[in-house]
């Protein structure tokens, strides 16, 4: 129990850090969205004082308050989820965008991840458990595959599968000439159809950290003597594999998973700018090309919100299948 | 104490003499290629912009191949393709040292003092550390780069390493807790030396090959995190790093155009001294985790006996 508090309390502290900063940085940070947005304005035509005043006005940087009455204010609004009004999407309130949005973002990127975390636990075990094999061997390879950069993988692969071969549509989330959003069937499979290509290049970057990392752990926990005691008692090397030496072996990644898992939201970024799949990671390039800063400040706080419940609900959970990590605490 | 004389660190303190020995890691193929590659590649950095022309300056020959005159073709706007990627491997080779000397004083400040000495100061450290580790780095370099319209490559590497350097100052202050309570630590705490030279002299050697594969991944961190940022437009302006190549490529419709000349170098530069940085670490990694070395379930399974020697073993035991 006191490690639950401990626990909760540390997310609390960093959750409120995070609020601090998406904050104060807008107000520290040399550039003033209030300046940026008038020269944007100004290359269209003059800047009238009232034009100023109304986009003072937009972004509620026309209070003369002081910052600490100001941050009172901010972290009230919050509670009431009142995030502001975008100004890319206008008249839509950021609460909608984010709404919107973030099914994408989890449906795509959270099934891309949870496939490669299988997957590349699976090999690892292989791997290390018949260490010089050609399948040990694949390792540094996909170790290369995780150096490359994954914009630059991405657009080969989109260009090969997608312009050449034509096998993958080119970008978007699904037809939207053919097909309306719905529970239908044909939604649903144009949703898979055209998440496919993305999946499989998120798949492909990632597989090769989970690999290196279960086969490593395997490596280590063959050599405990526990092991050969189950050799030594004649067990099916099966068995050993599985439930000897991988259960204990696959802890490490399971945490990494957790954080891995926070990082969809996060690491979408790329790939939606990439694929132009309508997901959060778009909507925040969106923001920041039109100096939309309250929906940027909403989009930072939904990304920062979802490592940190992802981070809280493994290591909660981490305490049920690793004994240790309460007796530690 | 048996299983921590596996530990090369604490062999290496008991025997002054092969320490440096032990502590650098064995000349293996994969370390000797490793090493090949990312010497050339930062040799490249170093010298090709001194023998190439401008990269900037602009020519009437407009997306050649490779032919006389520009060994790797030219761009859209006829600039150098050749030129431009020795100033970049420069631009990103400087970003990647940066981030990863900040990376390190960082992540030794707040992983190995705090967990030297303990008490309060650890408990501070250690929460500002996991809290950094969990507010998402890209979207807050991307949100921090934003708000800086006129960016520096200096200024995108130090925002790189504010996001980055949490997961190495968490992985050293777990292993300078596993240090600092080992015998010959308390004595020399007990024989009065200062804490500076108890950490300086007795713990930080352990660190070295520690510190040294954070680094090497915080440099590949770095490389990868610029050139993402600059093909989303948000890197530094005006200068050549291999990210701000793959966006001017991309912009240019180098792929659709089959330019591959412009596309593939880039990408393939990163992707090469990513590889070797990684093959490096894993030759460090092996230092440090003495248990990847052996080779444990192979050798055991070569643990039988003839059936002479069977015989023999057994007719001992029944005298």
């Amino acid at each position: 129990m006191k490690y639950i508090l401990q626990k909760l309390g540390f997310y609390l502290v960093a959750f409120w850090a995070a609020l601090t900063v998406n904050f104060f940085l807008p107000r520290l940070l040399p550039g003033n969205p209030v300046d940026i947005m008038l020269a944007k304005l100004a290359q269209r035509g003059p800047v009238t004082p009232e034009a100023r005043e109304a986009v003072e006005l937009l972004l509620g940087t026309n209070t003369q308050a002081p910052l600490i009455v100001q941050y009172w204010q901010y972290l009230g609004k919050l509670f009431t989820l009142d995030l502001g009004t975008s100004v890319a999407f206008f008249p839509a309130s950021v609460t909608d965008i984010i709404a919107q949005t973030l099914p994408w973002t989890i449906g795509l990127i959270g099934v891309a991840t949870v496939i490669s975390f299988v997957l590349g636990v699976g090999l690892g075990m292989l791997a290390g458990w018949k260490r010089g094999s050609w399948l040990d061997n694949l390792i540094p390879v996909t170790t290369m595959l995780q150096s490359v950069p994954y914009f630059w993988l991405a657009l080969i692969l989109l260009f090969v599968l997608g312009g050449m071969w034509d096998l993958f549509p080119l970008n978007g989330g699904y037809n939207v000439y053919e097909v309306s959003p719905g529970w239908n069937w044909a939604f649903i499979s144009s949703v898979v159809y055209y998440g496919t290509l993305p999946a499989l290049t998120i798949v492909i970057s990632s597989v090769g950290g989970w690999m290196l990392g279960m086969r490593n752990m395997m490596v280590s926990t063959l050599s405990d003597d526990y092991i050969l005691t189950a050799e030594a008692k004649g067990l099916r090397p099966l068995r050993i594999m599985t439930t000897y030496a991988a259960r204990n072996a696959v802890l490490p990644s399971v945490a990494g998973f957790a954080i891995s898992l926070g990082f969809v939201v996060a690491g979408s970024i790329v790939t939606e700018a990439v694929f132009s799949y309508p997901g959060i990671g778009s909507a925040l390039l969106n923001a920041v090309g039109s100096n939309d800063y309250s929906l940027m400040q909403g989009l930072f706080l939904v990304i920062t919100l979802s490592v940190l419940g992802a981070n809280l609900l493994v290591d909660l959970l981490y305490s049920f299948i690793d004994p240790r990590t309460r007796a530690r605490s | 104490m048996t299983a921590t004389t596996q530990d090369p660190g604490i062999a290496a303190t008991s025997a002054r003499s092969t320490r440096s020995r032990r502590s650098m890691p064995p000349m293996t193929p994969k370390l000797a290629i490793g090493l090949l590659i990312a010497g050339s590649i930062i040799l490249f950095g170093i010298i090709a912009p001194f023998f190439v022309g401008d990269p900037s300056e602009v020519d009437n020959v407009g997306l050649a191949g490779p032919a006389d005159g520009f060994i790797l073709g030219t761009t859209q706007t006829g600039q150098d393709v050749f030129a431009q990627l020795a100033y970049a491997t420069r631009g990103s080779l400087t970003v990647g040292l940066i981030v990863g000397i900040l990376t390190l004083f960082l992540s030794a400040f707040f992983g190995i003092i705090g967990a030297y000495f303990g008490g309060w100061l650890d408990e501070s450290f250690s929460l500002f550390t996991n809290v950094m580790l969990v507010i998402p780095g890209l979207p807050l370099v991307i949100i921090i780069s934003s708000y800086v319209p006129e960016k520096s490559i200096l200024l995108v590497s130090v925002v790189l390493a504010i996001t980055g350097w949490a997961g190495s100052a968490r992985v050293l202050r777990g292993f300078t807790l596993s240090v600092r309570n080992r015998d010959y630590v308390a004595a020399a705490r007990v024989s009065g030396e200062k804490p500076w030279r108890i950490l300086g002299v007795e713990i930080l050697p352990n660190l070295i090959p520690l510190l040294a594969s954070q680094v090497v991944f915080a440099v590949i961190f770095a490389i990868l995190g610029e050139a993402g940022l600059s093909f989303l437009g948000l890197g530094a302006a005006d200068s050549f790093t291999w990210g701000t190549m793959l966006y001017f490529a991309q912009n240019g419709l180098a792929l659709r155009l089959g330019a591959w000349w412009w596309f593939v170098p880039p990408g393939l530069l990163i992707a090469l001294f990513g590889a070797a940085l990684a093959l490096i670490n894993f030759s460090i990694d092996e230092i440090i985790n003495p248990k990847l070395r052996s080779q444990t379930r192979a050798t055991r399974r070569g643990w039988k006996l003839s059936k002479a020697e069977l015989r023999a073993a057994t007719k001992e035991d029944v005298l």
